[in-house]
């Protein structure tokens, strides 16, 4: 079922792609699609049928060279199935809404067939997303890996006659090159240590590399740290983190669709997923996942107020997609994989749906994407006036405080707060709320700017605006169900009670072993274990649902997550003081005040603000100057090196070099050859007599030696 | 005893007797009538021999007190020689029957001339190596100037006789010096004398001599002078022979004498090799540029290939002589393919060499300027033709065997060489449109072009399991 899973998107790609000229451009279509929702359902049914033990499945012999040897094989724990849902539903759903969206395209003229192309190219993306998460080794996630950048750079460039979309593409696959040596790095790092690249060797040797010294360019680092570290920079540049940042914005060149799946649901989340999945080796490197934190945070703080003043409407939901992305990374840095991947599931609802909501308004409005052209269109497309909503709802985090009763935001987001401040980390907890209190501005502000109000812009637009077709709608209500009660439904697996969590990804619990032994045993083993689960905090009281003081156990690599013996955090956050636990909600609720107060109450006033504090609003609105920045740094010494190489060392050196043998030296020999074939016998016999002459002489001399 | 050394060389016999029966039969019957048939018989006989030696089993069997041997390496060889000059036969019959040159000697002169080649890759001694040169060449003198009445044709025959008889004196008196100081003829007897350390300068002199000859044969620099002038003025038949099955049992023979002559002085004659290998090679690269006349420039082309097969040898390795034998069973077969399409070109009925008349040659004949385009390309050793993989092999023995700076050469020299290859297909494909020419010639001849590029694509795969072949030839050579 898993090989199905994993294949089923490869074959649409292939069918679509190569077989539209055959089966026609709207099977080939249905064709992609329909393998995707049947991917999609297996992916369900995966997910609840999984028992929590982690298999492999091996797929084919991979590489074998040397030492290393490894299959192609997948790797099938919680992990694994969470991606799995949240890469096939969302990706089909696209896919179904594509339908619509790419039914006519401007940037194409009548008769050119794009449509088969863009669903293969949504396809192969699916496929090579699907290889990331199903990897079971550093090698064959980095071919998903690399897979998806392949993708995403054709998907960025899709309107290929657009220079913009061109040069976001190239700049979103050069930005990422910067992470993937990261990367590159880090699994060499791990082969070298490890002498593997199979997951369950490194993390069973995850503790020993905690106690590894390696050299590495000018310092002794601890292995550990090293690994955690360059794998986070693999990490950074896909999730577009800050310093490596820039392409996510830029990517909304891409056709909607695309933002939503890659840019939003799928691709920018691999990060979370690697950092997530490499928990084993995380927990033993304190230093790197320090970082981690910080510069989620610290991501998750410039993103917002970068979104703040953006008047795009895809690149305020994709500052805002980078934000969340920080948020996640601060869970995983504290050491609460488990909520940033309840981030990442929840996010990938509400977060595809406002992309598709947005691109059912920018459907609406005939490709206008300017925010300040909008306004008053509630009326006009009313379905997707609600799923945008609902979108909101749950990004800014709304719900019943102190219960668990709300949007799938609210409680995936307030449990990275929580675990933000349990976690030792105050500098990520005071940033992370003020991050929801502009998540929160911004939000509404793009409800407001878009939807209220009177409308601006081009009147003959705004007459025409019209709701989009059934294929499109149906996709936002889907999602809009998963934006409502994602976080409600799986709170607990998640962010649940220890015991929960542990069960839900398949880590045993502290002292479980003798825990099993005791159910054999009499009565006496059984006080015994009582006795021991006092401190260890397990027992039948755990099993029954009564106090809940279960630890997490196992060693690295048996369950989907790792929690070392001392990492707290699930159960501090539980326990924090009610003003922490508020605190996002009193945030969102402050930023929506502002929001109703700058764009309904008193709409110019933010004009004026921006007027006052020109220097602010300059600063905010050029995204804090750092394309600037890498274009003095990088881009044009890049350029200048280039051209150098380019015009003295390829063109002066290599070319002149070549051209003066090819031109000058081989032709004058050429004629020397020619000119001493002359045709009379006597010359020919005069050579053979030299030839023989030189040889033997040659031989005499010294050759012999 | 003499029953048994018989029935060793049994077929080499039956292809003598055929060829002096056929001779007498043809000269009190129908004379020039009956040639068409003799080519055909001729040519199934050989395929015939070829399947039987083929399938003769892995024995080494040694006839006439050591002077004639019969092993793997020599059926490799054997095989090769006759299906090439059994192609090459059958490819001719038609050309030669239209212009009026198809005498009934030519296929018995071929044939006769196989008989010697065959000698030469078996011989154990000095005196059955003489004796296989001497009986290939005279056959070969006599075909080259087949065309008694065309000045270039009768030039060649004379050419190459004048010179062949200088390289075989000089081959002579190698043999001499060599049996005066080592005192046996015998290869097994001049091997304990040649051991690497102890030879004496008179024994490499004659080492020396005997290259030089051998040389000539293989048209090595600087013994090459012959070639293109012989390959021009020879009809493009039995230029289409001599770039083919001579240059096997030539090269057979130098790895036989090499080996197990020598095969104790390897760093002695390795050496000399490398030197000649590497003159070829740039030599056949450089002065084909030159070359507007595709007979010539098969020549040279063949020239530079003689310089990889020697490169093979140079190395001195079990890997080297399987390298050599593969390079050289491919480059029988693409100029087989190469030559068939060269038998094709003619312009009102008369027979065009100028490379340039090939202007445009893809758009009326798409399907053999295809096949041209791929045999070229494996020519100039392009991946993924079977042509770069007989490169590959050479390139490797010279390297493994410690010979780096002479595989750097010969890559370098393949660089060089790619040139005239391409601009074959560039005139195919690119060319400006001149003066058409016409494709003629049998289904016989589109066959061999096809079969033969066919070959170079298909062959990829597993080399039709020459690899292996090769391999065991080379195992028994070398040990």
């Amino acid at each position: 079922m898993e090989t199905i899973i994993l294949f089923a998107p490869l074959v649409g790609a292939l069918l679509c792609g190569f077989g539209w000229k055959v089966i026609g451009e709207t099977a080939a279509q249905w064709v992609a699609t329909g393998l995707l929702f049947l991917s999609a359902l297996l992916s369900w049914i995966a997910f609840f049928s999984f028992e929590g033990v982690t298999e492999h499945i091996t797929v084919l012999r991979f590489i074998e060279s040397g030492s290393l040897a490894t299959e192609w094989a997948i790797r099938m724990d919680r992990l694994t199935a969470i991606m799995l849902i949240v890469i096939t539903t969302v990706s089909s759903l696209v896919h179904l809404y594509s339908f619509g969206y790419m039914a006519h395209d401007p940037q194409w003229k009548d008769g050119e067939s794009y449509k088969p192309r863009f669903f293969a190219y949504l396809s192969f993306f699916t496929f090579a997303m699907l290889a990331l998460v199903t990897s079971d080794n550093l090698v064959q996630m980095f071919f998903g890996w690399e897979g998806v950048g392949v993708a995403s750079y054709l998907l960025i460039g899709f309107y290929y006659r657009k220079p913009s979309a061109n040069a976001a593409a190239i700049k979103a696959f050069v930005v990422n090159r910067v992470g993937d040596f990261g990367f590159a790095l880090g699994i060499f790092c791990l082969f070298f240590l490890t002498d593997s690249i199979d997951f369950n060797t490194i993390f069973s040797e995850a503790s020993t590399l905690a106690e590894t010294q390696v050299s590495f360019l000018w310092a002794e680092w601890n292995a550990a740290n090293l690994v955690a570290f360059l794998l986070f920079i693999g990490a950074m540049g896909k999730s577009a983190q800050l310093l490596l940042h820039t392409w996510l914005p830029d990517a909304m060149e891409g056709p909607t669709p695309v933002s939503a799946l890659i840019h939003a649901a799928t691709m920018v989340t691999a990060g979370v997923f690697l950092v997530c999945r490499m928990s084993p080796i995380m927990e033993f490197a304190p230093e790197a996942t320090a970082f981690i934190t910080v510069l989620g945070a610290t991501t998750a703080f410039f993103a917002a107020t970068v979104g703040l003043v953006q008047t795009d409407i895809k690149r305020v939901i994709a500052y805002s997609t980078c934000s969340q992305l920080g948020y996640m990374f601060v869970a995983a840095g504290v050491g609460m994989y488990s909520a940033a991947m309840f981030h990442l599931f929840t996010h990938a609802f509400f977060k595809a749906m406002l992309f598709l909501g947005a691109g059912s308004v920018i459907h609406a409005m005939h490709h206008e994407q300017d925010m300040m052209n909008y306004g008053g269109l509630r009326k006009k497309i009313p379905y997707t006036f609600w799923a945008m909503m609902i979108g909101t709802l749950a990004i800014t985090g709304v719900g019943i405080p102190l219960t668990h009763i709300g949007f799938a935001g609210f409680l995936s987001k307030d449990a990275i707060i929580e675990s933000a401040w349990a976690g030792g980390s105050s500098y990520g907890f005071w940033l992370l709320v003020i991050a929801a209190a502009m998540t929160s501005f911004y939000s509404w502000r793009l409800i407001f700017l878009t939807f209220y109000g009177t409308p601006r812009g081009d009147k003959h637009t705004h007459e025409h605006a019209h709701e989009s077709p059934m294929v499109m709608l149906i996709p936002l209500g889907v999602l809009s169900l998963g934006a409502i009660f994602a976080g409600m439904i799986w709170y607990n697996a998640f962010f649940g009670h220890t015991d929960r969590v542990a069960q839900f990804y398949g880590i045993p619990l502290a002292g479980a072993e003798t825990e099993q032994v005791a159910h054999g045993e009499t009565a006496a083993a059984d006080g015994e274990q009582a006795e021991h689960g006092g401190d260890a905090g397990h027992g039948e009281d755990a099993t029954h649902g009564g106090e809940h003081h279960a630890a997490f156990g196992g060693n690295p690599g048996d369950g989907a997550l790792y929690f070392a013996p001392d990492n707290h955090v699930l159960d501090d956050a539980h326990a924090a003081p009610v003003w922490v636990k508020v605190s996002p909600f009193i945030a969102m609720l402050l930023g929506l005040g502002l929001a109703v107060w700058f764009y309904l109450v008193n709409p110019s006033l933010p004009r004026r603000l921006a007027e006052q504090q020109q220097p602010l609003y300059l600063f905010l609105k050029n995204k804090w100057y750092f394309d600037e920045l890498y274009n003095v740094v990088f881009v044009r010494p890049a350029l200048g090196i280039g051209r150098l190489f380019w015009k003295r060392g390829d063109g002066s050196i290599i070319d002149g070099f070549l051209n003066g043998v090819a031109m000058g030296i081989v032709p004058f020999f050429t004629r020397l050859a020619g000119r001493a074939q002359s045709g009379y016998i006597f010359t020919y016999a005069f050579w053979m007599v030299l030839g023989i002459a030189a040889l033997v002489t040659w031989m005499s001399i010294g050759g012999s030696n | 005893m003499i029953q048994a050394d018989l029935n060793v060389i049994l077929p080499e016999i039956v292809l003598a007797a055929f060829a002096m029966l056929a001779l007498v039969g043809a000269v009190y019957t129908g004379k020039d009538k009956t040639a068409p048939a003799i080519v055909w018989a001729t040519g199934i006989l050989m395929l015939g021999l070829a399947v039987w030696i083929g399938t003769r089993g892995t024995a080494t069997t040694v006839a006439f007190n050591g002077m004639f041997i019969d092993d793997s390496f020599a059926r490799f060889a054997k095989v090769a020689i006759l299906l090439s000059a059994a192609s090459v036969l059958v490819m001719s019959q038609e050309y030669m029957q239209r212009r009026g040159i198809l005498r009934f000697e030519y296929p018995l002169l071929v044939a006769l001339a196989a008989v010697g080649m065959m000698m030469m890759v078996s011989a154990g001694d000095l005196m059955s190596l003489y004796m296989g040169l001497e009986l290939q060449s005279l056959a070969l003198y006599v075909v080259a100037s087949l065309r008694r009445d065309s000045l270039k044709s009768t030039e060649a025959g004379l050419k190459y006789f004048v010179l062949g008889a200088l390289s075989s004196g000089l081959l002579l008196y190698g043999a001499s010096l060599v049996y005066g100081y080592s005192g046996t003829t015998l290869f097994s007897g001049i091997i304990q004398t040649a051991v690497h350390g102890e030879v004496s300068l008179g024994l490499l002199f004659g080492l020396i001599f005997l290259i030089s000859g051998l040389a000539f044969k293989v048209s090595a620099v600087p013994f090459h002078m012959w070639t293109p002038d012989v390959y021009e003025g020879s009809p493009t038949p039995v230029t289409a022979f001599f770039a083919t099955a001579p240059k096997v049992a030539a090269m057979g023979l130098f790895a036989r004498l090499m080996h197990d002559a020598f095969g104790a002085a390897v760093s002695d004659w390795s050496q000399v090799i490398a030197l000649i290998a590497v003159a070829s090679m740039f030599l056949g690269a450089v002065a084909a540029i030159g070359q507007t006349d595709i007979k010539r420039l098969m020549a040279y082309s063949s020239i530079a290939h003689m310089g990889f097969a020697l490169m093979g040898l140079a190395a001195g390795t079990e890997l080297g002589v399987q390298a050599m034998l593969i390079y050289m069973a491919i480059y029988a077969t693409m100029n087989v393919g190469t030559f068939a399409f060269i038998l094709t070109m003619e312009r009102d009925g008369a027979p065009v060499t100028d490379i340039r008349a090939l202007n445009q040659y893809a758009r009326r004949q798409p399907g053999r300027a295809l096949a041209m385009l791929i045999l070229m390309f494996s020519l100039a050793g392009v991946p993924p033709m079977l042509g770069f993989f007989g490169k590959f092999y050479v390139l490797r023995a010279a390297y493994e065997a410690g010979l780096g700076w002479l595989a750097v050469a010969g890559v370098v020299a393949s660089v060089i060489g790619a040139f005239y290859y391409l601009r074959i297909v560039y005139y195919m494909y690119f060319g400006e449109e001149g003066h058409e020419i016409e494709a003629n010639g049998s289904p016989v001849l589109w066959g061999f072009l096809m079969a033969s590029a066919a070959v170079m694509l298909l062959g990829v795969i597993n080399m039709f399991g020459v690899e292996g072949a090769a391999a065991a030839a080379a195992a028994t050579l070398v040990n």
